[in-house]
């Protein structure tokens, strides 16, 4: 083990801590692998949205209207990409709730891994994820040549979905410390599509009747929707989406922390 | 509660076997495992309910009892898993959170505590990255004996083959103090035999091991040391033969119509006393004057006197029937 002669002791000074609180490449690359193993997540997170696009983004009756600095299908393509960013990463932060139920978060505290760094690896993770169902869809609208704006817009846009889509990793650790496994993938899809639905992803806010309206400003993917699609609108931005996003990744950070130290006990 | 004379004397073992183990160490080396009044409530369930114990570097130490003495509520704040309500723990003179990252204490859990979509080779790829030093995967793997089943999601591994993943985890890290909590259940004789003889060719090398069980056999096998727990409580701590020497004696079994526990209370020389039926079993350490109280004083008739092995200790010790409680019997 050590070139130490064997001392009769436990050798205790020899024993380090690891850095960044066991933070490291190989588990992370580990866990994306975990992700990509699984065929229904896949499916949510690439097969999906892309589906979603070639179905909304490409009609020819009202694609090739103009929006804002580009066309519809490319506000299209930006809506679609955010909603499948925002199931990965939901489902990707959902993780630990399977990871509790194995007893397998309780297995890391039998090692050196930080709770930092473990919510570190499963963000990033998320992320990844995340990134993908952007690009998947981002690459299909590309070869279908509909969706049309500069491609500084393109990047901005994909780059904004995908960093907003964090505030969906905070939902979904959040979701995964509060909600029992059987359950939780199901009914994060249930969640989502009335959290798209509320914030305008699939129909504009603005054609709802003024009741929905004022209530699905309130909620957490509202703020998030209007702001990825503003580079391509160059409408401005309205100082309710910000906080509307900070709001709501404070409640999910806070709920997910809280939850998680109430999970030391047995699981 | 009161403190019966069993745990009198558990005391005075307690600092014999913890001043033994220590096996020639300097002075200075800390103890592996340090608890001092240690108690945990889980409401109004007293789990632990003011445990003494001092394990020294090397000593391989059964934790016996039966199920709910408090062995899982103990070893959970030995690895830092939950806080003590109240009481001191220290593992190797730090903070069990401290140990467990230093790679200093590692654990094999009951169940559980594996990822199904993960291969037995990533599982324990996973976790050696976690470790500031780890020993080498393909080297654990072997020892393990998984090499074979390496590309094997662990979902479709045997319950016997988890189990020895679960045991190469838990080496990877070369910790000082390998602690195994109901490490055998769920498995045959066979498994459980290999199982304990690679812990104890383990050991061989210096490793402190601590382990609950509730078999006996066990205990007896392959620990130096028994620590005897009920209701979160020690009862007992020493060596097999030492537990065994505790709930010596013999049972004397007669028939006596019309026995009432007023009347044998007072037998001279008995621990504990049993009525069913006409049958009356009386435990004692001095058997002779309870026959011949018996045979002289009542009508008893059909005496057998049975000595006691460790499965009667373990039962004198730890079950309810025991000194200690109210229900019967005195000492």
């Amino acid at each position: 083990m050590s070139t130490v002669p064997s001392t009769i002791g436990p050798n205790l000074s020899g024993r380090r801590v690891p850095p960044l609180g066991g933070f490291n490449l190989t588990a992370l690359k580990l866990e994306i692998r975990r992700l990509t193993r699984n065929r229904r997540t896949i499916i949510i997170a690439i097969v999906l949205p892309v589906v979603l696009f070639v179905a909304f983004g490409l009609n020819k009756k009202y694609t090739a209207e103009p929006a804002g600095h580009g066309n519809i299908s490319a506000f299209v393509m930006i809506s679609v990409a955010l909603y499948g960013a925002v199931l990965s990463t939901t489902f990707g932060g959902a993780m630990v709730s399977l990871e509790r139920a194995q007893g397998w978060s309780r297995q890391l505290r039998l090692t050196p891994l930080s709770p930092v760094a473990y919510i570190a690896m499963k963000i990033l993770t998320a992320l990844v994820l995340g990134g993908c169902s952007v690009a998947a869809v981002f690459i299909v609208g590309d070869i279908s040549h509909k969706p049309s704006m500069s491609v500084g817009l393109w990047i901005a846009s994909g780059v904004s979905v995908w960093i907003g889509s964090l505030l969906f990793a905070a939902f979904g650790l959040f979701l995964g410390y509060l909600l029992p496994a059987e359950n939780v993938m199901q009914l994060i899809g249930l969640i989502l599509a009335a959290l798209s639905f509320m914030g305008g992803l699939f129909i504009p806010v603005s054609q709802f009747a003024q009741g929905v309206q004022d209530v699905a400003k309130w909620t957490p993917l509202y703020g998030l929707n209007e702001l990825v699609h503003t580079p391509l609108l160059g409408n401005g931005v309205d100082w309710t989406w910000p906080v509307n996003v900070i709001a709501w990744l404070i409640i999910f950070t806070g709920g997910a922390a809280l939850r998680m130290r109430r999970d030391t006990g047995r699981v | 509660m009161p403190l019966p004379g069993v745990i009198g004397q558990t005391r005075a073992m307690t600092i014999t076997s913890a001043a033994s183990g220590a096996r020639g160490t300097s002075g200075t080396t800390p103890l592996a495992v340090d608890l001092t009044a240690l108690h945990k409530n889980f409401g109004h369930v007293h789990a632990v309910n003011g445990v003494d114990l001092q394990i020294a570097s090397g000593e391989i130490v059964a934790i016996l009892g039966p199920n709910g003495a408090g062995k899982t509520s103990t070893i959970d704040i030995v690895l830092g898993l939950s806080q003590p309500t109240s009481g001191t723990v220290s593992v190797y003179g730090m903070h069990p959170r401290h140990a467990i990252s230093r790679g200093l204490v590692s654990a094999v859990m009951q169940t559980g505590g594996l990822l199904k979509d993960l291969t037995v080779r990533e599982t324990v790829e996973y976790t050696a990255s976690l470790f500031s030093h780890s020993q080498p995967v393909p080297e654990v793997l072997s020892s393990a004996g998984i090499t074979e089943i390496a590309d094997r999601r662990v979902g479709k591994c045997s319950g016997g083959e988890q189990q020895r993943l679960r045991f190469a985890l838990a080496l990877l890290c070369d910790p000082e103090l390998l602690i195994l909590d109901e490490p055998t259940s769920g498995m045959d004789v066979e498994g459980r035999r290999t199982f304990w003889s690679a812990i104890r060719k383990d050991a061989e090398q210096g490793r402190t091991v601590l382990f609950a069980t509730h078999y006996l056999e066990e205990a007896d096998a392959y620990a130096d040391r028994i620590v005897l727990l009920r209701h979160g409580l020690i009862v007992a701590d020493g060596t097999a033969a030492e537990i065994k020497s505790m709930a010596s004696g013999r049972t004397v079994r007669v028939t006596l119509p019309g026995a009432s526990e007023a009347m044998l209370t007072g037998i001279p020389g008995a621990d504990s006393v049993e009525i069913r039926g006409d049958t009356v079993l009386v435990h004692a350490t001095d058997s002779d004057a309870v026959a011949r109280y018996l045979l002289t004083q009542t009508i008893a008739k059909d005496m057998e006197i049975t000595a006691q092995g460790i499965e009667e200790a373990f039962l004198a010790l730890t079950g309810d029937s025991a000194p200690g409680t109210a229900t019967t019997g005195a000492i």
